[in-house]
């Protein structure tokens, strides 16, 4: 007897692995996602009698591929046989699968359908909206529900991602080690697209969940890639920010800025394995983005309290950040640290020249105001506050700004 | 006798647990430790963080990312910590390796540790050999 919560806990996790393979044999994404879903047909009437396999991704990969070959033989008895290549190379029928599944394989499938999910030809939305579809397994509506669009929209946009794909040429033999390096790069960074579709979307449930998707494909892929100093970052800094997730928000769906929330609510068990991997990622001396970033999330995870917080470190991290990759945004940031270093003046000075590179950017006007009312310039913090609540992109960031123009209203009127 | 119980499961799936389904089996676990702490009859236990945030120490100086693989050789003893990090870890792992230079040391951070609960818990070493 197997409970089918463990069930559907085990076909979530082999998905990617299982769809890797299975799209290894067959060359044609809709072709392994079908022989997958047959397989997991297969699964939820046989496991609950016979039990789980021992390796259920492995039974998956096998079931699937032979029910896909039986429909490919019972189609060939009325059209021409396809050509082998179509079935896959000859040579992965024949040979014995417990001796084609070792780590390697599993690595490159699972890499080479992450990849093909943020090819570079697919704007952004598709990549994430591909790759929750694909690898994650996500319906078409609850993808549709997490992107705020219709169920036909997201179809609609799925499906011309999938023909892009079709006739782009994704390549599918196995990948050197410098493509492999770019490919992991930029399933990186689709992967943190996704979680911050998930962490934008304020305490909306089912948006949070993409959150916790993009965490859980991390994992896989530090699994995979156990020596990529850039991957533990990336996975640091997801959990480090999603630790903080219920302390985010009070009970009317507000957000709560960092240094007022309450840290007992943080997710200690998430907090400590962030920070083990950014303690892991550090030892190799190869510094890059994600590390620095998570290490800035680590330095608010080790502070007991706000005012406890290492704003030298945090600064220092900042200026390592703006090193590799500049950008107004990042000094916008580091401005912050700046304000708690030496006040709110000497950050000021510093975003000052930033503004014709951020005027239409919300945090800057927000960042501004906040800086102007601690030095008690009420008029002009108004007028930033006025600027950044019309550039707010959703409810939860205006009320953020809304609180601060409250604020100033009840100084005005005592 | 004492004995060690050492569990094993797959971690991509227990680490995608959601939270109520990991505090549910938790709390399902916490009914067997509590009947077992008022039998006298548990120790130590910890819950480990998963295999991604392992490092191994293989020889002196080979610092491998990622659990202990190999099935060659087999599980003898552990140690538990009290250090800084990763690299203080590392460093206590190495003193042992000069000390017993064949071992191999899987360093795995601990997610959760519960002390020995037993009411006459032994101060110190008992031998069973």
């Amino acid at each position: 007897m197997t409970d089918l919560a463990w069930i559907n806990g085990a076909l979530t996790a082999a998905r990617p692995q299982a769809v890797g393979a299975l799209l290894r044999y067959f060359r044609d994404m809709d072709r392994a996602e079908e022989a997958y879903q047959e397989a997991c047909l297969r699964a939820l009437k046989s496991w609950p009698q016979n039990g789980p396999p021992r390796d259920p991704t492995a039974w998956l990969i096998l079931v699937g591929r032979n029910a896909a070959l039986d429909g490919v033989r019972k189609t060939a008895r009325d059209v021409a046989l396809p050509a082998d290549d179509t079935i896959s190379d000859l040579d992965d029928v024949e040979t014995p699968l417990a001796e084609r599944l070792d780590g390697s394989h599993y690595r490159d499938d699972v890499l080479r359908l992450l990849f093909i999910c943020c090819h570079p030809e697919l704007p952004a939305t598709q990549q994430v909206a591909l790759a929750l579809r694909i690898v994650s397994g996500l319906s078409v509506a609850q993808i549709a529900r997490a992107f705020l669009v219709s169920d036909a929209a997201m179809e609609q946009r799925i499906t011309r991602a999938k023909a892009r794909i079709a006739r782009a040429d994704v390549p599918f033999e196995t990948p050197g080690a410098v493509e492999r390096s770019e490919r992991l790069a930029a399933v990186a960074a689709m992967l943190y697209l996704v979680f911050n579709e998930g962490y934008s979307a304020g305490n909306d449930g089912t948006r949070a969940h993409l959150c916790d998707e993009a965490i859980r494909l991390a994992r896989l892929l530090l699994r995979l890639f156990q020596t990529e100093p850039e991957i533990m970052g990336l996975t640091a800094l997801m959990m480090l920010k999603q630790a903080r997730f219920a302390a985010r928000f009070d009970a009317e769906g507000e957000a709560i800025a960092l240094e007022d929330q309450d840290r007992t609510r943080w997710d200690r068990k998430l907090i400590s394995e962030g920070l083990a991997l950014i303690d892991k990622a550090m030892r190799h001396n190869r510094p890059g983005p994600y590390q620095v970033q998570a290490a800035i999330d680590a330095t608010h995870a080790r502070a007991p309290t706000a005012a406890e917080t290492d704003w030298v470190g945090i600064d220092g991290l900042y200026l390592a950040l703006e090193r590799m990759q500049p950008s107004p945004v990042i000094t916008l940031n580091r401005a912050v640290a700046v304000a708690k270093l030496h006040g709110p003046a000497a950050a000021l000075e510093m975003i000052a020249p930033l503004e014709p590179q951020l005027s239409g950017y919300f945090y800057y006007f927000g960042a501004r105001g906040a800086f102007l009312l601690q030095l008690g310039r009420s008029q002009e913090a108004r007028e930033a506050f006025d600027r950044a609540i019309a550039l707010a992109n959703t409810p939860v960031e205006a009320a953020q700004i809304r609180r601060y123009l409250d604020r100033l209203m009840v100084e005005k009127v005592s | 006798m004492l004995y060690t119980l050492l569990c094993y499961n797959k971690e991509d799936v227990v680490w995608s647990w959601s939270r109520e389904e990991d505090d549910a089996v938790m709390a399902r676990l916490s009914i067997v430790h509590e009947k077992l702490v008022k039998e006298g009859k548990l120790g130590p236990s910890l819950r480990l963080l998963p295999t991604t945030a392992a490092a191994t120490l293989r020889g002196p100086d080979l610092v491998i990312d990622g659990p202990f693989a190999e099935t060659k050789e087999q599980l003898l003893g552990f140690y538990v910590i009290d250090v800084e990090n990763l690299d203080a870890a590392l460093d206590v792992a190495r003193q042992l390796s000069a000390a017993n230079p064949t071992s191999v040391y899987e360093v795995r951070p601990i997610a959760l540790y519960v002390p020995d609960a037993r009411p006459n818990a032994p101060t110190q070493m008992l031998k069973m050999y």
